[in-house]
């Protein structure tokens, strides 16, 4: 039941995030760009604030999947990078928290496009 | 300009899909909570299974998420998934890769360097920007306000 609940959370938190997106799209027309723009930007203000840690402790992955999760993670790597390495800490948090999953995208994104051929079919239309 | 808009709309009518909100709303909900729910499930698993605490195993539900839009990228499945969870499948770290890979792998024609190895970015590119500009202001913040407290 326990783990239930856990998905559950998870789900319904995640869900919303996404929503929120979805609503953006359908009522001002802003390019996908332009939304995860607003939301790397939304969540590391919130993560700046001290806000986004309760809504992770509470919806786990609903969370930090998000890219909003990944915004606080900038905040909180900044914060950590600062506490260790004083000035410096300011030029290397930010990538120092964004690097396993820019890295992934990279490295992941280089290797489909020398193995596959171009599949993705929404995109051919 | 122009080809980088021309992508944009491409892209925005990818994950627009049906403008009906009474669809497109839930849709997302939907698709989104779903993504976050396996991205739980491989949370659980690297913090029970393999020990690790909650900022690792975090990273690493990150990178296999990456990994999995990547793949499903490669087989042309996630812009179907796309079509129908909007920004359910945008938001998501999923999307984000998806934004990497999916032009990685359209503009090859165009060559590696300039084709997979710039267009790569269009998307990311903006969002790492601004996301270390925001942090860069929140460091400079958190740096000054360490002298007063």
């Amino acid at each position: 039941m326990e783990i239930f609940t856990e998905y559950l959370k998870a789900f319904l938190v995640g869900g919303f995030i996404c929503a929120i997106g979805q609503v953006l799209i359908d009522l001002t027309k802003l390019t996908p760009a332009r939304i995860l723009v607003s939301y790397v930007i939304a969540g590391t203000v919130l993560g700046a604030l001290g806000w986004y840690q309760p809504i992770i402790d509470f919806a786990g992955a609903g969370a930090t999947v998000p890219l909003a999760g990944f915004g606080s993670m900038l905040a909180k790597g900044m914060r950590e990078a600062i506490d260790k390495d004083g000035l410096l800490g300011i030029f290397t948090g930010g990538f120092t928290a964004c690097a396993a999953g820019v890295t992934a995208a990279i490295v992941f994104g280089l290797a489909v496009a020398l193995i596959f051929k171009r599949t993705d079919r929404t995109r051919q239309e | 300009m122009d080809i980088s808009k021309k992508e944009y709309e491409q892209t925005a009518k990818k994950y627009a899909g049906s403008s009906k909100m009474y669809i497109t709303i839930p849709m997302a909900f939907l698709i989104g909570g779903l993504i976050c729910c396996i991205g739980e499930f491989f949370l659980n698993m690297y913090q029970q299974l393999a020990g690790l605490d909650f900022d690792q195993a975090s990273a690493y539900t990150s990178i296999t998420l990456v990994f999995l839009s990547a793949l499903f990228t490669g087989f042309g499945w996630y812009g179907r998934i796309a079509k129908h969870g909007g920004a359910g499948t945008l938001v998501p770290i999923t999307g984000f890769a998806n934004a990497v890979v999916s032009p990685a792998l359209e503009f090859k024609t165009e060559g590696y360097v300039l084709g997979t190895g710039a267009k790569m970015f269009v998307i990311a590119g903006p969002v790492i920007v601004y996301g270390i500009a925001a942090a860069f202001i929140y460091g400079i913040i958190y740096y000054i306000y360490g002298f007063f407290s």
